[in-house]
């Protein structure tokens, strides 16, 4: 790459224009991401906060719009976030401590599982939900349960949740680990006394983080069998729908009730993300430690 | 006795086996395994009945046919109208998401200070953490509303107005991928350029972008990627009936939004139907994967070049 120096000297009035119409697009770039997310809020927010009540939060869908409530769905959702944490914490954690702590680089093998978790991070999320239809609902006949959903929303985000826990254990300076092996610790005894308590901050916030993704996922739940009309509590082996799902059920119908209707569970649906994001953030902020 | 004992060499290895230690590595590299698991599982997933589909329905019909009709009798397998929808939103997207992710992402590196910076990032990333049912329901109430308004003669459900919102939401992806490679370009490139008496606009444009232009570009090719395989906007913003067309103002269906809308039904398994869910998925899934390893690939090398 070569630039000729004359190029780079400024060039007078002419250049003067030229950069202050390009810090006016830059800015105007800023204001479309900020005015949408902005718009986007007021629309939900006017539009659904009348029906954010008791009925909503208390009471079963209906084919009628004045009573028809989310409970099911939104205690789903909470039901496949804790399932989501318990079976994504191990896992991701333990990949990636092995990635980060025992893993030889240089094998062929150990490039590929690198290579295969950064691409399963960017696999469309209805493929996950193919995933689920084939292997669990069909294949292993698990059937169009809760569990199901937990699992693949599971395998969603597992490479999020890897991604955040292996830079929270690489910001662990090597002089513990190193500190510990003088003193006569094991490799395992290295790990689990001195690097994850250190690490624990930052993988407790990428996993709330990944929780919150997952949470907000819709397209494979669909596959999965989210879509059944469920009037009754979920449980865990039993058929679902989680809120997400409930949201697209009452955009897709005509309505304009529904359709407010759908407002309202965004407004509910939101506060949970929100809720999880400032708990993530406030985590970080109070235990964040600088080496 | 006692001096030989100091002569001797000093033996630092580990005085007996540790079996607890191998167990613990055998069971991380377990864990790991689940990934490759996962992978495996979606390319048997996904590749096994659509082989099937191709036994049915020539692949060469499949990848060249103008007419989706899967369910109809008689029916027709051809997948370019779906290929098609999917990429005129992308397209509609990639309008948005590359000029504007770009121009944040410079005002970010090369213009604002730091305090600056630190509120407003975290502030674009919002946008990447709202709930893709929420931005199909921002489309579908607000934004094809306000394109009548202006006079658009679109529908009910248009391209455009779901690839306008998802070029928004992956806004941030463009600017905060674009904005790490431009922070790893030396300081002294941009020094340089100062010294010779350039501007800002001049140092932004001739130094930085050119030198992060694979970083930037991995995340055009991400970004891509990500609208590719997004369902619930098009789902609910798009339309549902395939139509192959260039026009963004009419509705299309797209390969994501076909999937969900058969898979979410209780379609009888083995039938052709049933598999044209995966023989669109495996296409859909090679299109993404090419993609994404190109912009690993691409990533990879701006950090080998500058860290």
């Amino acid at each position: 790459m070569s630039v000729s120096a004359g190029r780079l000297r400024s060039d007078g009035p002419r250049g003067r224009w030229s950069g202050r119409a390009f810090y006016g697009f830059l800015l105007f770039s800023l204001v479309i991401g900020f005015s949408t997310l902005g718009a986007l809020v007021l629309q939900v927010v006017l539009k659904g906060y009348k029906w954010v009540d008791l009925v909503l939060l208390f009471e079963p869908p209906s084919a009628e719009p004045l009573i028809a409530g989310a409970e099911p769905a939104i205690l789903a959702t909470i039901y496949l976030g804790v399932l989501l944490l318990l079976f994504t914490v191990p896992l991701g954690v333990g990949t990636a401590i092995y990635l980060e702590e025992y893993a030889d680089r240089d094998r062929w093998y150990n490039r590929l599982l690198e290579v295969n978790i950064q691409n399963l991070a960017a696999v469309p999320s209805i493929v996950y939900g193919i995933l689920g239809l084939a292997f669990l609902v069909r294949g292993i006949g698990l059937g169009r349960v809760l569990l199901a959903g937990a699992m693949i929303l599971t395998l969603l985000v597992l490479p999020t949740v890897i991604i955040a826990a292996r830079e929270a254990i690489r910001a662990v300076p090597d002089s513990i680990r190193q500190a510990a092996y003088a003193l006569g610790a094991t490799k395992w005894q290295v790990v689990w006394r001195q690097v994850l308590p250190a690490a624990t901050p930052g993988i407790a916030t990428g996993s709330i983080l990944a929780l919150s993704r997952g949470l907000g996922e819709t397209a494979p739940l669909l596959l999965v069998g989210a879509l059944t009309y469920v009037s009754f509590n979920p449980t865990i082996l039993g058929e679902f729908t989680a809120l997400p799902v409930q949201i697209y059920q009452w955009v897709a119908r005509p309505q304009e009730e529904f359709r407010v209707l759908a407002a309202s569970g965004i407004i509910v649906l939101l506060a949970i993300l929100l809720t999880l994001n400032a708990f993530a953030i406030w985590l970080r902020n109070r235990y964040e430690r600088r080496w | 006795m006692a001096t030989r004992e100091a002569i001797a060499p000093l033996r630092l290895r580990a005085s007996r086996r540790r079996w607890g230690e191998d167990v613990v590595k055998v069971v991380l590299a377990l864990c790991a395994f689940v990934s490759v698991a996962t992978t495996v599982g979606i390319v048997v997933a996904l590749f096994e009945p659509a082989i099937e589909f191709f036994r049915d329905v020539s692949i060469v019909d499949f990848l060249t046919g103008a007419d989706w009709a899967p369910l109809f009798e008689p029916a027709s397998f051809g997948v370019l109208p779906l290929v098609a929808g999917t990429l005129l939103v992308t397209a509609c997207a990639c309008l948005v998401c590359v000029p504007f992710g770009l121009g944040a992402a410079i005002y970010l590196s090369e213009y604002a200070q730091r305090r600056t910076r630190r509120i407003l990032k975290p502030m674009l990333e919002i946008l990447a953490g709202i709930p893709t049912v929420v931005y199909g329901y921002f489309a579908l109430t607000f934004v094809t509303p306000r394109l009548q308004e202006i006079g658009l003669p679109v529908g009910v459900f248009s391209a455009l107005s779901a690839g306008l919102v998802m070029g928004v939401m992956l806004l941030p992806t463009v600017a905060s991928i674009s904005e790490d490679s431009m922070a790893a370009v030396p300081r002294e490139l941009r020094d340089g350029a100062y010294a010779l008496g350039s501007t800002r606009f001049q140092v932004s444009t001739l130094i930085v972008v050119p030198a992060a232009i694979s970083g930037i570009i991995a995340s055009f090719v991400l970004a891509i990627s990500r609208a590719v395989g997004e369902t619930m906007i098009v789902l609910i913003a798009a339309g549902g009936q395939p139509n192959w067309t260039w026009n963004p103002l009419e509705a299309v269906q797209t390969m994501t939004a076909f999937i969900a809308s058969v898979g979410q039904g209780d379609v009888a398994t083995g039938t052709t139907a049933y598999k044209t869910i995966f023989a669109v998925g495996a296409t859909l899934f090679v299109m993404t994967l090419v993609m994404n390893l190109v912009a690993i690939r691409l990533v990879r090398r701006f950090r080998e070049v500058y860290e």
